[in-house]
């Protein structure tokens, strides 16, 4: 058994792993806002297509969403990891021999992680999209509002009132999916704990700090979750 | 009269099938996912390898093995689990409910591989208490680890599904059945349950979808499962087909899954279409 406490190793500093750690948690929340805003859009994007009257639409955002909610996350990452430098090699080599390529895993997880929150976000927005009546559209023509007006004026605005509580279920499993782009050494929470636990050998200690600090990270969303619908549901008209 | 019939002239013809730019766009997308499609099995034609297979189709089915195995002893384990875990949330004694409570809102709130590595590598680290309890023997096993954090995770979603069911279930059918002499448990057997099943399935059918692709991170902790053999074929060959292979295999097993709730939930809701 080492000699130092549990206090020490937990302390901030050269002989303690609070601040590797926390360096992990900025990376966690970095990953996991970054891939939020991408993913928003993507899925928007998918669920409009797949809502669309025109078949091939249709067709096209359903094989996306089949594809990338039926891959474990975990396949997605390594297939992504290890075939994108591949494909992108092969093209580069085209001008330039003698090019490698390496892929950085914050941003391999970015992609990865967005294609996933944008399969299953583009669900809750599909659902919200069945839930606003046709006559909303209608309403918007009538007044002589162009498509893309009638979509950010009027649809927008009651589809993201809808579709929020299922954002935010999926907000909390992106922030769990983050864990897993520690399997390609990118040093986030669950990375930084891995190398405490294992230059300290106080697996358990470490690996609960993790888990505690991703319980902390869901506690801190639900709060401001909770802020945000408040927020909206005040602009809701009565 | 006629003036009605005079106006119940032909309805307006339909509207040109043209080239819009949602079908242009759509035709497009279709197209792009044609060419990736083609792109993959091009390129599995191209990097066939005999001896790849020879070599690695028996791991995989080995691996397959492993990987449903886990699932099904995992949800099987869970349901039981979940029956207390459920019952706790249900139930009125404070203590009881927020003991409930934290289980699931700690395994729904933290990812399954920080709780896998919890109890791989943390429990696993005591290994002298360990063995003074006896216990060692499975704590060593990846596999067996593997099972015993899945369980507890699938246990937490799986009593959040029994709980909504159940709840679903309006209260006027506890009392109709109370007031047809029933007790608790008949009622909850012949009037609750056939009703909560139906609101259960696909939440059930889901979970058993997130727990075999979840199922992959068990290849992190040493277990080989598909992903591990396909993680232990790459490191030998550096072939990128080993992970394609394998993605193929989860998402076949995915679909299958996907469609047979839904064929479920069609046969046991017939009473309910007309």
């Amino acid at each position: 058994m080492p000699a130092q406490s549990i206090w020490t190793l937990l302390s901030w500093g050269p002989d303690g792993w609070s601040d590797d750690i926390a360096s992990g948690v900025l990376v966690t929340i970095a990953l996991a806002l970054a891939t939020l805003p991408i993913g928003l859009v993507i899925g928007f994007f998918v669920a409009f297509a797949k809502q669309h009257e025109e078949p091939s639409l249709r067709l096209a955002g359903n094989i996306y969403t089949t594809v990338f909610r039926g891959l474990p996350e975990l396949v997605t990452l390594f297939l992504f990891f290890f075939g994108m430098p591949l494909l992108l090699q092969h093209v580069v080599r085209l001008f330039n021999p003698e090019a490698t390529i390496d892929v950085n895993s914050f941003v391999a997880g970015m992609i990865v992680l967005s294609l996933i929150f944008s399969s299953y976000a583009s669900e809750v927005f599909l659902s919200a999209f069945r839930a606003i009546p046709k006559g909303q559209y209608e309403g918007g023509y009538a007044i002589g509002l162009s498509k893309w007006q009638t979509m950010r004026l009027v649809v927008l605005p009651q589809l993201i009132r809808i579709a929020f509580p299922g954002l935010e279920n999926c907000w909390l499993s992106l922030l769990k999916d983050t864990s897993l782009v520690s399997v390609v050494n990118l040093a986030e929470t669950l990375r930084q704990s891995g190398v405490a636990a294992r230059v300290t050998k106080h697996s358990f200690l470490f690996y609960s700090v993790a888990a505690l600090i991703f319980l902390a990270l869901a506690v801190l969303s639900s709060i401001a979750t909770g802020y945000i619908l408040r927020y909206l549901g005040r602009r809701e008209a009565r | 009269m006629s003036v009605t019939q005079a106006i119940a002239i032909d309805k307006p013809p339909p509207p040109a099938r043209g080239w819009p730019r949602a079908r242009i766009l759509g035709y497009a997308l279709v197209g792009f996912w044609v060419l990736f499609g083609a792109g993959i099995v091009a390129y599995l034609v191209y990097a066939w390898n005999a001896e790849f297979f020879a070599r690695y189709t028996p791991a995989y089915l080995q691996g397959l093995g492993t990987t449903l195995s886990l699932v099904a002893i995992s949800m099987v384990l869970g349901a039981a689990l979940s029956l207390a875990v459920a019952y706790g949330r249900m139930s009125k004694n404070r203590i009881l409910s927020g003991l409930a409570y934290c289980y699931v809102y700690f395994f729904r709130g933290t990812p399954l591989l920080v709780q896998t590595y919890l109890v791989y590598y943390g429990v696993g680290s005591f290994r002298p208490e360990l063995e003074t309890v006896g216990l060692w023997w499975f704590f060593r096993e990846a596999f067996y680890c593997a099972v015993f954090a899945f369980s507890l995770n699938t246990a937490a979603y799986q009593a959040e599904i029994l709980r909504g069911a159940i709840e679903s279930v309006p209260r006027g059918q506890w009392e109709g059945a109370a007031s047809l002499g029933l007790h608790k448990l008949q009622t909850l057997r012949k009037v609750v349950l056939p009703q909560a099943i139906i609101v259960a399935l696909r939440p059930y059918g889901n979970e058993l979808i997130l727990m075999i692709k979840a199922s992959a991170i068990v290849a992190i902790i040493t277990v080989y499962d598909l992903m591990g053999n396909a993680k232990l074929a790459y490191a030998k060959s550096f072939d990128i087909q080993a992970y394609i292979w394998v993605a193929m295999v989860y998402l076949v097993m995915v679909e299958i899954l996907r469609h047979g709730v839904e064929w479920i939930e069609r046969r046991i809701t017939i009473h309910l279409h007309r």
